[in-house]
């Protein structure tokens, strides 16, 4: 097991069908995640992350579908996989937790059931002995008196108590990859931190590996060893966290770091404003020739606006996707 | 804790029927049928006989507690068939859509254009007057409403958060469509299924009064009223007592029905534990 990655993507092309023709929303994605290792994806709104983790779990729907590419979970390739294969691995071996515990939840169902039914479903236990896991898993991500929060509706709880729920179902059968998708951006930021925190230790004391998903590229380098950060529908850099934030090498990876509020920074500079990167991100149908960036780049040439930039190996390891990179 | 008036009086009235209906032999004076005797033809209510007597000298009172009987099984019986139909068909139309949804579609339509009375009469024709061909006839033509709503629901359920939680987490669609969608949906169900009962009680007694219904001598309250017919002016109380019955019954599931709707939200029901 040593070795092979638990995850690998490579080279993976998502279309969007818009009726007359099919556009690349995703492409040339590549990335890999090991065993229990932390991995971030980070890109503005639309930039593609949520499609790029549906693909992997095998939930694109029309007008969305795989282009291209190889999905490989421990070694096997799994884009092609029947439904019924596929969803043997939803839940299962791959969880997802999302970004609103508000409805991700089922309103007429007492949360414990909700629990319960994972094991149910995929380890095929009785009620009886699902029920009883239910009040473990419970009681794992900190949830108080959690023999009789198990008889609560979801309306019930708070959103913080919700997203432990969340949390807890997402790990009931021990996956080995969790996907978080902006799992806390619903949340106010005190609770927020309590979430995280407890999602990355729970996940470190049973090996499970984060595939952790957010617009905040502060958030994701706080909890992942490495970052991809996206930029329409493309990996435009991926790194160790803390080079990303020492030395970003792409443009677009420089706006967004410049644009973090980091803590004294403001105080130090006195009235000067947080740096925000100039223009908006390109719509599906209209991404620029070349480097899609180059409209708002700052350093963008002549080659920029013609041809794409391939991925140049860094030293320290991962690579980014600029002619022009530092 | 409100109660509701609505839910009270509705409830009470249907298990009235319904205690009536089970407890007849023992609450009844005399058999509905055997104990006929042309001595105490046509008699009006009086302390003997509460509800009076018909043409042949039978106790209307134990007629009426019997007709019970026949009138709640088709009511309760006729609907729950309705009602598993029009799920089953609405709830999947609506998860699936494509070529299912169209075919769901145009059936529902076809029961909707045509209706479900003249429908339900057809299959007497063909299957004969009963209470086998009544249950038949009546809980294959009333599910429509259901359908709609079960179809409409499901659709606008299915993007809700948690259903696609359930595909996440590796839920299969039979599992996705009981355990999300179908209770999310009960309240509006169970709603429209207890006033379908009231409409199939009252379409039973239609279609006894027609004579398609359960044959005579056995008594239900459409086809007490429909031997009553000709001595409505002579003796009203053979008509008025059925009839009375079948209104009490029919305001009775109505009324529930209403009642229902508040109690089946889970919001509500939980503000009450
Ligand atoms: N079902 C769909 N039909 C058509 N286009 C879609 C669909 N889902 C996503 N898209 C498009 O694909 C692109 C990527 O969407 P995606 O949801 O992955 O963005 P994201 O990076 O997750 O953004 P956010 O931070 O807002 O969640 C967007 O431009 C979006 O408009
Ligand atoms: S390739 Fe050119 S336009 Fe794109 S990020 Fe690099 S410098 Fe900017
Ligand atoms: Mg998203």
């Amino acid at each position: 097991m040593t070795g092979r990655p638990l995850l690998e993507v490579e080279d993976l092309r998502i279309d969007l069908d818009d009726g007359s023709r099919r556009v690349a929303a995703a492409e040339g994605v590549s990335f890999r995640i090991d065993r229990g290792e932390t991995f971030g994806l980070v890109g503005e709104s639309g930039c593609g992350k949520s499609i790029t983790a549906l693909a992997l779990i095998g939930l694109l729907r029309p007008p969305l579908s795989i282009g291209g590419g190889v999905i490989r979970f421990e070694g096997q390739e799994i884009q092609h996989l029947s439904a019924a294969r596929q969803r043997q691995l939803r839940g299962n071996r791959i969880a997802m937790i999302f970004q609103e515990p508000m409805t991700a939840l089922n309103p007429v169902s007492p949360v414990g059931r909700q629990i319960a039914e994972m094991f149910v479903l995929h380890r095929g236990k009785s009620w009886r002995e699902a029920n009883q896991l239910a009040v473990e898993a419970l009681a794992s991500v900190r949830v108080p008196a959690p023999e009789r929060r198990v008889k609560d509706y979801p309306h019930q709880l708070s959103g913080g108590m919700r997203q432990r729920v969340m949390i807890a179902i997402a790990l009931a059968c021990g996956p080995d990859l969790l996907i978080a998708d902006e799992p806390t951006t619903a949340l106010d930021v005190t609770v927020q931190a309590e979430i995280i925190e407890l999602m990355r230790n729970l996940c470190a004391e049973r090996g499970t590996a984060i595939l952790m998903i957010s617009h905040d590229l502060g958030l994701v380098a706080n909890v992942c060893r490495r970052v991809a950060v996206m930029y329409a529908g493309r990996i435009v850099e991926e790194r160790g966290s803390a080079d990303i934030f020492r030395a970003p090498s792409h443009p677009y990876t420089q706006g967004l770091v410049d644009s973090l509020p980091r803590l004294g920074s403001r105080a130090a500079l006195g009235r000067s404003r947080l740096k925000e990167i100039a223009g908006v991100v390109p719509a599906i149908t209209r991404f620029p020739d070349g480097c899609r960036f180059n409209p708002r780049c700052t350093q963008a040439t002549d080659i920029c606006r013609t041809t794409a930039p391939q991925a140049d190996g860094l030293e320290a390891g991962g690579f980014v996707r600029c002619h022009h990179h530092a | 804790m409100k109660l509701r008036a609505n839910l009270v009086i509705g409830g009470s009235l249907f298990a009235l029927a319904i205690v009536v209906g089970l407890l007849a032999p023992w609450l009844a004076h005399t058999d509905p049928v055997m104990d006929a005797n042309l001595m105490n033809a046509e008699e009006p209510p009086s302390w003997t006989w509460w509800f009076g007597t018909d043409g042949q000298g039978r106790d209307i009172y134990s007629r009426v507690l019997y007709g019970a009987r026949v009138s709640l099984t088709v009511g309760i019986v006729s609907q729950l068939i309705n009602s598993v139909i029009g799920v089953a068909l609405g709830l999947s139309a609506g998860y699936f859509g494509g070529w299912w949804d169209d075919i769901v579609n145009a059936l529902t339509n076809l029961m909707l254009a045509i209706p479900s009375l003249i429908f339900a009469l057809a299959i007497m024709a063909v299957l004969g007057p009963g209470l086998t061909s009544l249950l038949i006839a009546l809980g294959l033509t009333n599910w429509s409403f259901t359908c709609r709503l079960a179809r409409a629901s499901a659709l606008s359920l299915r993007s809700q958060g948690y259903v696609q939680a359930a595909t996440v987490l590796g839920y299969g669609d039979a599992r996705i469509m009981i355990t999300q969608l179908l209770p999310n949906m009960l309240g509006p169900i169970v709603v429209i299924g207890t006033l379908g009962m009231g409409s199939a009680v009252l379409s039973e007694a239609v279609l006894s009064f027609l004579g398609l219904g359960v044959r005579p001598p056995f008594p239900s309250w459409g086809s007490m009223l429909s031997e009553a017919r000709e001595q409505i002016t002579t003796a009203p109380w053979l008509s008025i007592f059925p009839g009375l019955a079948i209104f009490l019954t029919v305001l009775g599931l109505n009324l529930l029905g209403d009642g229902l709707r508040d109690i089946l939200d889970p919001q509500s029901r939980s503000r009450r534990t």
